[in-house]
């Protein structure tokens, strides 16, 4: 996958998360914390769903790396770019 | 063989049943009864729809709002907002015969209520609300110290003690007379910061959307499947075996039971500890008028009155106790949808009520009981909203005996054993409490408590709470 793509499979897990958040002005610079206010739980969900749907594992320790947009596709590249988009 | 076999499908049940299907578990649902919801069910009469334990449901807040536990259960559960369709209440009050206290969604009109008649406790109310703040929920340790040590404290009214306690102990206090702080200040944030709110259609909408989502999740829901127990081997729940004789292979329980009926259920338990068992249990008197509320001047969505010294939470020793109680209307909320206007009204009260009286009685003896509870419930209510007894058309009463029958609590309690366990564990590894008796009351509680323990069971060990992640909330 290219990080374009990573991009957009992120964005569809959050539209899931988050129904009701308009993700279109998403800035990738910027925290999700800050800007969508998720917690805790909210990030666990993000790792469950890659692992649901793409069978990428993201350690305990590396849940920090998916702090922004930004961060998230630079951690995922290397981790997906044999996966193939769904 | 299920990954997860989760016994009740009340709130707390649906939704963990919910977030393990989504994740792809094979889950199913037992059901004593024939229909869902448990404590929060519903049923017809007359015509009429009725609603079992929908008063109001907590934790309102907003479409948009983000923070709040409303907010994180409908992510959580991947709802929008609207699937709730949760409409504001009016406007609620604490009526004493000293002193009336109005409360809306928001701390805020409190705050100045608390100002207007406490003058003198202005800055202890707001040492009070800092303390909750404060609070970190899911410390266990913290969890159980006394409210009424902590509110001696801080502030000296002793009237404006009892009148706080009063919405919060009636709307999710297990405990008998004093209240553990770490439910004071969820019942706080969830009644006083945040809200009230109720979907016009009442529970059955939000069962509605519960059922259908899990169902399209794959999840798989039997009624009438009453389990009678779980056999255990070599320290491992290995199974369940209905009232009907069926056996069910689960690598995984959750029960909704309750604690001391889930220990029942355990074969290898030959002793089940009953001291933490719950005794408290409700009345409920629901009348049906001819006119909406408002008409008869009844403009508050909640009222929770008291006529006592100090305000008196415990199990009485009489059939009901009378001199405190909540009235409710679900007519007085701020509905918007179309069509949503009512063609009569309908007045709910509740008292607490003595399990072991009701269920000494014999059937002729309790429905006279009823009547005359009913009767002196109502005119003790009636002495702080507008007498609406002349334009009452139906009734409806239920007591701790119905709730017993229909939720299989022992005690027909409703708040559940007085000592709780939040992360749910059990004596087995592989068998663990959800919903009332993980200390998570009411409707947007139980729901939180199916989902929290629902993730523990997903990932392993993991508490809500990853330090690098929280942004606090
Ligand atoms: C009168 C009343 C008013 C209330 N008002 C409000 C309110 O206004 N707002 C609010 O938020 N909350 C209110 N509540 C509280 C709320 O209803 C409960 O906190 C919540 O529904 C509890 O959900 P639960 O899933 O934890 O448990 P329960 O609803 O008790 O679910 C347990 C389920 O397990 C099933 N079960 C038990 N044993 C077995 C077995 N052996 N085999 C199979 N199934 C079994 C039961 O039948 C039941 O369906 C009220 C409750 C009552 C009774």
């Amino acid at each position: 996958m290219t990080s374009e793509e990573i991009r957009e499979v992120i964005i569809d897990i959050l539209g899931d998360i988050a129904p009701d958040e308009e993700l279109g002005d998403l800035k990738d610079e910027i925290a999700f914390r800050d800007q969508l206010e998720l917690d805790s739980m909210d990030f666990l969900d993000i790792v469950m769903e890659l692992r649901k749907r793409y069978r990428v594992q993201v350690p305990e320790e590396d849940y920090g790396e998916l702090a922004s947009m930004q961060s998230t596709v630079t951690y995922l590249e290397p981790k997906m770019q044999d996966v193939e988009k769904a | 063989m299920y990954d997860t076999v989760i016994i009740g499908a009340g709130m707390s049940g649906l939704a963990a049943g919910i977030r393990l299907a989504h994740y792809d578990q094979r889950v199913c649902i037992l059901e004593r009864h024939t229909t869902i919801g448990g404590l929060n069910s519903f049923y017809r009469l007359g015509g009429r729809d009725f609603d079992v334990g929908l008063h109001a449901v907590t934790n309102f807040t907003p479409k948009g709002a983000r923070k709040g536990p409303l907010a994180r259960l409908l992510r959580q559960l991947r709802f929008r907002w609207d699937d709730f369709a949760l409409a504001p209440q009016i406007g609620s009050e604490i009526a004493f015969p000293q002193e009336r206290l109005q409360f809306g969604n928001g701390i805020e009109l409190l705050e100045s209520e608390v100002a207007r008649a406490f003058p003198a406790e202005r800055d202890a109310f707001a040492n009070l609300m800092e303390k909750i703040v404060d609070y970190d929920d899911l410390n266990q340790e913290l969890f159980e110290i006394s409210t009424r040590e902590i509110l001696a404290e801080t502030i000296r009214d002793p009237l404006l003690i009892e009148m706080l306690l009063c919405p919060l102990m009636w709307y999710g206090n297990a405990r008998e007379g004093d209240m553990d702080f770490g439910q004071f200040c969820i019942m706080f944030r969830s009644i006083f910061c945040e809200g009230f709110g109720r979907p016009f259609a009442g529970v059955r909408l939000i069962l509605k959307n519960l059922i259908r989502k899990f169902r399209r999740l794959g999840g798989e829901l039997k009624t009438r499947a009453g389990v009678d127990h779980i056999h255990v081997e070599n320290g491992r729940a290995i199974g369940l075996v209905l009232e009907n004789g069926q056996e069910i292979e689960a690598a995984q329980i959750i029960s909704s039971a309750g604690l001391v009926e889930t220990m029942r259920l355990c074969d290898d338990v030959s002793q089940v500890d009953t001291t933490h068992a719950g005794r408290l249990s409700f009345m409920e008197a629901i009348s049906v008028i001819d006119v909406e509320p408002q008409d008869v001047g009844l403009e508050k969505t909640v009222v929770f009155f008291n006529d006592s010294e100090s305000f008196c939470w415990e199990r009485p020793d009489t059939l009901i106790d009378a001199r405190t109680g909540v009235i409710c209307s679900p007519n007085n909320y701020a509905y918007t949808g179309q069509g949503e206007t009512f063609p009569e009204g309908m007045i709910r009260i509740t008292a607490q009520a003595n399990f072991d009286r009701w269920h000494a009685l014999d059937e002729s003896s309790y429905q006279q009981e009823k009547t005359k509870s009913y009767n002196e419930l109502v005119a003790s209510a009636v002495r702080f909203i507008p007498d609406f007894r002349h334009r009452v058309i139906a009734t409806d009463i239920f007591t701790p005996t119905t709730i017993r029958r229909f939720t299989g609590h022992d005690q027909g309690t409703v708040y559940g054993a007085t000592h709780k366990i939040l992360d749910g564990h059990t004596h087995l590894p592989n068998l663990h409490l959800c919903g009332t008796d993980q200390g998570f009351i009411g409707i947007v509680g139980s729901m939180m408590g199916g989902i929290s323990i629902a993730n523990h069971c997903l990932s392993g060990v993991h508490s809500s709470d990853s330090p690098i992640l929280e942004g606090g909330s």
